[in-house]
């Protein structure tokens, strides 16, 4: 399905352009974040309200282009909804962005439905559901640094190499094609993830150590 | 936290985090990532990569009864569901879950040593194995790829020794032989993208090869 995936992504670099004049300083923190802290700190439904209007439409297309009808799709998106409203406690902004957190209670969702049983999931780390703390500002507004450059370098690869981590992303590879793709095309994008990573991997280090 | 040495291949890691990957491996994937910061922070960043992408994707208009249906859920009580297994010694909760309860249930397969098949589907299977110290890890036939985290105890053959998180991700072409340690027991959890050639091991390879 190129066409709409190379609509995405277009419109996604359209309305970053329109964000670059009001987002330019660099304490900003992604707005969707922040409905997900305020659903988190203050079950703030009207944040919740704005959650469901970004990601609900989002979420069902993602659904349906990794092969589900729409009626199972609304099936997931409606678990993964309720997920976030029952299971902000656990949510960390600055080891996660909220489409970043999203993305994963999707996935999870999505794959305990296809495959009748749950999907294998890491152990959450004890400070998540523990001891978890105010994070730092700065944790935060680095992640967000960083996922903004790595967002940049999405946008600016050549449409056939977007294309591919796109699909790849949204789910319509298979285990083989990533493992082709992620010595071609995905490698591209290889050394922004990593330095994402660096990034998480502090913030983990620092958790452990608390 | 024992040192770990050898970690899931991005690959791996990226086709779980796009929920490409079988159960069997994601299992492993879930095992090792439980016991292994750096692992854990590479899918985090392979998490913000997909929710990037999530963001980009144009809408697709939902149902009106969708919203209902969720806002209405919001003062209930979340479904029993959503909790997931619990670490039982040295079993990540994955495990635990895969297992149905806190301890396998071994079936002996002679020479002290067993096996608890976890799953098992088109897709591959997982299963748990103990093997006593010194002994060989069985070579059970598969075909395709085999990934083996140890969970207590090692094992070392010709590519190098595997402690507590380690993973080997094996092809089919690679002979090895591995031994467990002389320290304990070792456990672990292996996995392969093939149906399994044989239900039970051959006894001729259940003798012990070297006493080191
Ligand atoms: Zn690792």
């Amino acid at each position: 399905m190129p066409a709409p995936m190379a609509a995405g992504l277009a419109s996604a670099g359209k309305r970053m352009d329109d964000r670059k004049t009001s987002a330019k300083s660099p304490e900003t923190v992604c707005e969707q974040t922040e409905w997900l802290v305020a659903v988190r700190d203050r079950r703030d439904k009207k944040a919740f309200a704005r959650l469901y209007d970004h990601f609900v439409p989002r979420l069902k297309g993602m659904l349906m282009r990794s092969g589900m009808p729409g009626a199972a799709a609304e099936d997931v998106v409606q678990d993964v909804m309720l997920t976030i409203w029952h299971k902000a406690h656990l949510y960390d902004e600055s080891r996660a962005r909220a489409s970043a957190w999203i993305y994963r209670i999707a996935r999870n969702r999505q794959i305990d439905v296809i495959r009748r049983r749950p999907r294998p999931v890491p152990d959450e780390m004890v400070a998540e559901a523990e001891t978890r703390e105010t994070p730092e500002a700065d944790a935060v507004v680095g992640l967000e640094q960083e996922a903004m450059q790595l967002r940049q370098a999405l946008e600016t690869l050549p449409e056939a190499q977007r294309d591919i981590i796109e699909r790849a992303y949204v789910g319509e590879l298979t285990q083989a094609e990533i493992r082709e793709a992620t010595g071609l095309a995905l490698g591209t994008i290889k050394s922004r993830i990593r330095l994402a990573l660096e990034k998480l991997r502090h913030e983990l280090k620092d958790l452990r150590e608390e | 936290m024992t040192e770990i040495t050898h970690h899931l291949p991005d690959w791996l890691i990226r086709s779980y985090a796009t929920g490409s990957l079988g159960h069997a491996f994601s299992l492993v994937v879930a095992a090792h990532v439980s016991q292994c910061d750096d692992c854990r922070a590479r899918l985090e960043a392979e998490e913000l990569a997909g929710g990037l992408v999530l963001e980009s994707l144009g809408a697709v208009s939902a149902s009106d009864d969708l919203r209902k249906r969720v806002f209405d859920g919001l003062d209930s009580d979340p479904p029993a569901a959503f909790t997931a297994a619990e670490r039982s010694g040295i079993y990540p909760g994955a495990v635990v879950e895969a297992m149905g309860g806190a301890q396998p249930k071994w079936r002996a397969l002679g020479g002290g040593i067993r096996q608890a098949i976890l799953s098992e589907d088109r897709d591959g299977s997982a299963r748990l194995l103990y093997i006593p110290p010194g002994m060989a890890v069985p070579d059970h036939g598969h075909n395709g790829l085999e990934l083996t985290l140890v969970l207590q105890g090692s094992f070392s053959d010709e590519t190098g020794r595997f402690g507590v998180g380690d993973v080997e991700v094996a092809s089919d072409d690679l002979d090895h032989t591995p031994i467990a340690g002389m320290e304990d027991v070792c456990i672990c959890l292996a996995a392969t993208d093939a149906p399994l050639k044989f239900k039970s091991f051959l006894p001729r390879l259940l003798q012990p090869i070297f006493r080191i």
